[in-house]
């Protein structure tokens, strides 16, 4: 007993979750500005993320899919899970997200629903594959800012997402084909002059779509590239300026890791670091997603130390698992090799 | 009961890691939350070492954009050490904050270690990656917080 208490005691102290349990009612409106307003917006006006004060969308969106997209996300898609939210604290987001309707969310029978996905295909091709991709991919692209211009309201979602799919009930994929989404490019099908069996099979070829698994989200690869360098550590840096400049890319500065924080020549001079750029390079991986400024401009760093010269540069294959978007894999890989051809140039 | 405790404690470490960003939105627009960002910085106990304006370059090369900065910063000994004792470490140093406008909002964000702790086991590091992400999570959520 009394080593029970030790235990709970010592968990409690080490665990805030575990802290403040029972303390208080949790407080949607402040969870939903810590977690979530950074992408949808302070009012649910949409950003990075969608809109979520949409009248339509409060309408069809019920509480199951709101509790199970926090929970599992969009993996490849930028929308992260929560698995760290208690279940009441996910309720209370919901609630708070509910008030700007006033309208609790709609109860759906969990039955699924019988349609042809072979015409359902067809249809797709024909009304929302233009929108939504052949595959029901959704359209490319991240975030107000930089990618589309302030007035869009929203990119369309992939269908084929795998928290997308496992999060959404076909009643509720039914009720948004059938009632459309104003606000956004979503017309209703009925607009379109389709019917409900048309929706049945639609909804039947979206539960037939290739759809990626959760868990194939990347492994974690080695955090730095680096290379040991033939040379000392002026020719190592001149040799990289040259290789750089080499690839079309500006150098934009050359300073000590330790300028800035330690006194005017009593940095190490030992460890420079290199930055460069190519802003037409940059301004499209801002397009892409502008959070991956925070790994750019490039910087290479040269280091000597007592075992002789090393280059090394992050590793931008992990950018991609780290912003839960895919999109950045094609340039992420790009940028590995160009590090990795620039520092075996400046090394060999 | 040791047993216990410690298999305990082990899946309590291993939940704690499991945020690989660290994003926030402030309704202070850009100017202010930068001066904001700088402030609680310094409040934590850290050292700016640079702004890094990647606007400037961008709209002087004739693509349009908005407000973007990366603030570099860092304990000059922790970094020292730090350098000294995990040279592959140094590409991830100084610590940095991207700050970028959306509209009259600001967004801010920075990278947790999570992705960094299974290549670096060492109980020491794990420590220092403990306190980085602590620091910059309490300074992200204070520059929200801030009216």
């Amino acid at each position: 007993m009394k080593n029970s208490f030790v235990l709970l005691a010592i968990l409690a102290l080490i665990n805030p979750a575990l802290r403040v349990v029972q303390a208080s009612e949790p407080d949607g409106a402040e969870l939903y500005q810590q977690n979530c307003a950074v992408c949808h917006g302070v009012h649910g006006d949409g950003g990075v993320g969608i809109p979520l004060n949409l009248p339509d969308f409060l309408a069809v969106a019920s509480d199951e899919y709101f509790r199970a997209t926090l929970r599992e996300g969009r993996p490849g898609r930028v929308m992260p899970a929560f698995p760290l939210l208690r279940d009441d604290e996910v309720d209370a987001i919901i609630a708070f997200i509910r008030s700007w309707s006033g309208e609790p969310g709609p109860d759906y029978k969990h039955v699924a629903i019988d349609g042809d996905p072979g015409r359902g295909r067809k249809l797709f091709g024909d009304h929302c594959a233009a929108c939504h991709g052949q595959q029901g991919q959704g359209a490319t692209g991240t975030g107000v800012t930089f990618s589309r211009p302030r007035g869009a309201p929203i990119m369309a979602p992939a269908l084929d997402n795998p928290g997308f799919q496992r999060s959404v009930s076909d009643a509720m994929l039914k009720a948004t084909l059938l009632r459309g989404r104003d606000g956004t490019p979503m017309p209703s099908i009925k607009a379109m002059g389709l019917n409900e069996k048309d929706a049945d099979d639609l909804v039947a070829f979206l539960r037939h779509l290739e759809v990626g698994s959760p868990s194939d989200k990347q492994a974690a690869t080695e955090p730095v590239i680096r290379f040991e360098s033939f040379y000392d550590l002026e020719q190592t840096l001149s040799n990289l300026k040259q290789a750089v400049i080499g690839r079309n890319f500006r150098i934009i500065r050359e300073q000590y890791l330790e300028q800035g924080l330690a006194e005017e020549g009593a940095e190490n001079k030992r460890q420079v670091m290199l930055y460069f750029c190519n802003f037409a390079f940059l301004n499209d991986a801002l397009a892409i997603d502008p959070r991956v400024g925070l790994f750019l401009p490039c910087r290479i760093t040269v280091l000597e130390t007592d075992d002789g010269v090393e280059v090394m540069s992050i590793n931008p294959e992990n950018l991609s698992r780290l912003f839960n978007n895919r999109e950045l894999d094609k340039a992420c890989q790009q940028m590995h090799d160009l590090y990795s051809e620039i520092m075996e140039e400046a090394t060999l | 009961m040791r047993k216990l405790l410690a298999i305990l404690l082990l899946s309590f470490s291993t939940t704690i890691v499991s945020k690989d960003l660290y994003m926030v939105r402030t309704r202070q627009p850009f100017p202010e939350a930068m001066s904001t960002l700088q402030e609680k910085i310094a409040g934590k106990g850290y050292q700016l070492s640079r702004v890094q304006r990647v606007d400037i370059g961008l709209t002087a090369s004739g693509y349009r954009t908005d407000k973007y900065r990366i603030v570099f910063f860092g304990k000059l000994d922790e970094i020292r050490d730090i350098s000294e004792r995990h040279a592959t470490l140094v590409p991830y140093l100084p610590l940095k904050i991207a700050i970028f406008a959306e509209g009259d909002e600001t967004i801010l964000l920075a990278s947790s270690f999570a992705h960094l702790r299974s290549f670096y086991p060492d109980s020491d590091l794990q420590a220092d990656f403990d306190q980085w992400e602590k620091d910059i999570e309490e300074i992200l959520e204070q520059v929200r917080a801030t009216e």
